[in-house]
């Protein structure tokens, strides 16, 4: 009898305190955060891979580059703090932080900066994005926290390339086991990794700069779009940088608990064609595709209306951009005459490839039901992103196909050889090569006008829309993006309220 | 016949199975002369129409008619179905009928065979035949006709293993007709209410199996319409527009029922005993 009444005066003490204990944890704010993204990265290595999911686990938050990208795009320090650039615009010397250490412990100074430039830039590297580094004539270190890059040429963007997340500093020692334990100089440390399932990070305790609020952020990987979305309401994921689902927008907004936020991203979606594949080698084939293509009406049935039209490959948002939405307005007689001319009065058959997202698998169907109008009868094949990347993108065994280009400022891509729309104008090459050469705002922004106009004239492409990021999270927290500017969920100002 | 179907139509479940089904093969038969709209032709401006007088069903996310995409996947769904029946009957009947009259070592073999295709859940393996053999209307009619094999298979060894010992087939033998001859002659005859009921049932798991490709992405491909694609595409929008996941639901539902009513009420006509039973 004696025990009972201890375990009943046991209980009762614990029924009496447990509110407190909750109280407790429910006055400090949460210091973890569950971001859902739609696409797993194969591995964790930007140095090694075109993938944007990849970006979007690591970048600003396991690795850091000598500068960085703003949530506004714009060029910040980051592991150099500062720089200066000779009178001739080739000479960069970039003034390092002290006291930088990887994750593993090792210091970072200006060595591993030598290697991990010309790491990327050598002969055999797999670095997705080459040209970026293709203006450096050499690498040298000056001192312990002194780099100095000795470029070509002139380049007016070279900071803003630095900033990339394939420009990032890895170590010697530790950059061929980056694909799976990245390891950084960022705010961030790596936690684990369950494969398809989410990428856990924690927060470096000896991190140079200024410190994060967050101790915690998982990334959870979630391909289908409903299950995203009862995730999202049964708060298991805390926030989409891009959520997948348009035309829950409404339904999410009217919900108190999450704050939906629609920002611009760099992101052209276009029906990528092969320029070579016949008959899209005849520019009247494509321009009849870009006459019959109904793009508000894409961007309505795709997207729910989140999009902006474009006519070229380029944001609209950025100052740059020519509006050549009108050179190939819809019209569906000009579209049939221009097939007639080019050989095909009655239309012909071809293939569209379509991989997983949203708005690749239903702009497709729209696509196709537009250019069947014209008497182009697509055959839908829908593909995932293992089957699409080596087939289409790398092979380029495809007719059409539509995807998205993340990348910032990539109109540079129509000039590489070899791409996969099999694109080669002798007139944008030089336009391009011209660009890398200027550093004049002005003549910049007049080259880059130019280069949208010939991609546009030669019709390369169907040119769709500029993919809106349509950002929802729980509305006590903090600090995420508003917009893409490049292909990032920078977590290091993010924190919860309360 | 028409003495069995007014017979029959006195069994409550055939007549409404019947009624139902016949309802359902109308509408897939009149789709291809005749739709309220064009399945194929997409008006963003009209989309997500509740059901009304101009769309008695609603549109989609894409302004497509729910009415007309009904009409259509009934078309697919029946076909997919019907083929798959078609190759389990084809296929699983001689082989089940073959096993029976050899008996010994190939009765085992087969039969083992047969095993080994029902170990595996029939819808994960059309999962399987479909992801190697690319998504698609065919692929599907293949991945499920697969499983209807066994099926039909057992069944038919089942039955004649019963009918071989029977007098009538003992007459049959003893006058000089070889096993083949009899097979057909004498035992598939005598065990077509057994496969006629069986084809009814494994018609209704059919389009369940081509609506679960189809939702999975793997079955009928766009721009043709089919009922498991309709309810996938109407996950997301359930809160805003629920009529594009009733309306497909509810006819998968409908179908499934007719049928399931048809082949039971056909297994109480067929079989004088169970007749007798309820009398």
């Amino acid at each position: 009898m004696k025990t009972m009444k201890k375990l009943f005066a046991a209980a009762l003490v614990t029924t009496a305190l447990a509110p407190l204990v909750l109280a407790g944890q429910a006055i400090a704010a949460k210091t973890s955060l569950v971001m859902g993204m739609a696409l797993e990265p194969p591995h964790l290595d930007p140095t090694a891979g075109a993938p944007a999911a990849i970006d979007e686990v690591v970048y600003a938050n396991v690795f850091e580059g000598l500068t960085r990208i703003g949530s506004k795009g714009e060029v910040l320090p980051a592991l150099a703090k500062s720089w200066e650039i000779s009178a001739d615009g080739k000479t960069y010397t970039f003034n390092l932080h002290h006291g930088v250490k990887f994750h593993d412990g090792s210091t970072f100074d200006a060595e591993d900066a030598k290697f991990s430039l010309d790491r990327a830039r050598a002969e055999g590297s797999t670095n997705a994005q080459k040209a970026l580094f293709a203006g450096i004539d050499s690498v040298t270190v000056k001192d312990a926290n002194t780099l100095v890059v000795q470029l070509k040429t002139p380049a007016g963007n070279f900071l803003f390339n630095m900033g990339w997340g394939d420009a990032i500093m890895v170590a010697p020692e530790t950059a061929e086991g980056n694909k799976v334990n990245p390891v950084g100089t960022g705010p961030f440390k790596f936690g684990s990794w369950v494969k398809g399932a989410s990428v856990n990070l924690v927060k470096n305790g000896d991190y140079w700069g200024t410190p994060i609020a967050l101790e915690k952020a998982t990334f959870r990987f979630i391909s289908d779009p409903a299950a995203s979305l009862s995730a999202m309401l049964a708060g298991d994921v805390d926030a989409f940088a891009n959520f997948p689902a348009p035309e829950t927008m409404p339904q999410l907004r009217a919900d108190p608990r999450f704050k939906v936020v629609i920002g611009s991203t760099e992101g052209e979606t276009i029906l990528s064609t092969n320029n070579t594949k016949p008959p899209f080698n005849d520019v009247r084939v494509r321009r009849a595709i870009a006459h019959a293509l109904d793009r508000q009406a894409i961007i309505d049935g795709a997207m729910f209306g989140l999009g902006t039209p474009i006519g070229t490959h380029f944001a609209p948002h950025h100052p740059a951009y020519v509006n050549l939405v009108d050179q190939y307005p819809m019209d569906l007689e000009a579209a049939k005459k221009l097939l007639a001319d080019a050989g095909h009065p009655n239309g012909f058959k071809a293939t569209l490839k379509l991989p997983p997202p949203t708005y690749a698998r239903r702009g497709g169907e729209i696509v196709a039901a537009q250019l069947r109008k014209i008497g182009i009868d697509l055959e839908i094949i829908p593909v995932e992103w293992g089957v699409w990347v080596p087939e289409v993108f790398k092979a380029k065994d495809y007719d059409l196909t539509i995807v998205s280009h993340t990348e910032p400022m990539d109109i540079g891509i129509y000039s590489r050889d070899a791409y996969y729309f099999n694109y080669s104008s002798d007139a944008f090459n030089a336009t391009i090569a011209k660009l890398n050469e200027t550093t004049g705002e002005a003549e910049r922004y007049a080259l880059m006008a130019q280069a949208q106009k010939i991609i546009s004239q030669d019709a390369v492409n169907g040119f769709m829309f500029q993919f809106a990021k349509a950002g929802v999270w729980n509305a006590k927290v903090n600090g995420l993006w508003e917009n893409s500017p490049v292909q990032a969920n920078d977590l290091t100002g993010v924190s919860w309220s309360d | 016949m028409t003495g069995f179907f007014q017979t029959a139509m006195r069994n409550r479940s055939f007549a409404t199975g019947f009624v139902i089904t016949a309802m359902v093969v109308l509408m897939a038969a009149v789709s291809f002369l005749w739709t309220p709209y064009d399945v194929t032709d997409l008006d963003i401006s009209a989309k997500l129409k509740a059901p009304g007088w101009s769309h008695w069903f609603g549109t989609d996310h894409f302004g497509r008619d729910i009415f007309s995409m009904i009409m259509v996947g009934a078309r697919n769904s029946i076909a997919v179905a019907l083929v798959a029946v078609i190759i389990g009957v084809g296929i699983g009947v001689p082989v089940g009928c073959w096993a029976s009259a050899r008996g010994g070592l190939l009765d085992e073999a087969l039969m083992r065979g047969n095993d080994v295709i029902f170990a595996f859940p029939a819808l994960l393996s059309a999962v399987m035949i479909t992801a190697i053999f690319g998504p698609g209307a065919i692929n599907a009619i293949i991945a499920i006709g697969i499983f209807n094999i066994p099926v039909f298979a057992r069944l038919a060894r089942g039955a004649a293993l019963s009918l071989w010992p029977r007098d009538f087939i003992m007459a049959a033998r003893a006058a000089g007709k070889n096993k083949t001859r009899i097979t057909i002659e004498h035992i598939v005859p005598n065990m077509a209410n057994l496969l006629i009921v069986q084809a009814t049932i494994a018609f209704a798991l059919g389009i369940i199996q081509e609506a679960g490709l189809a939702y999975v992405g793997l079955g009928t491909q766009p721009p043709l319409p089919s009922w498991g694609k309709m309810l996938n595409e109407a996950q997301t929008m359930m809160s805003f527009a629920p009529h594009m996941a009733i309306i497909p639901g509810l006819a998968i539902v409908i179908t499934v029922v007719g049928l399931n009513l048809l082949g039971d009420g056909l297994r109480d006509v067929l079989d004088p005993r169970l007749v007798r039973k309820r009398d």
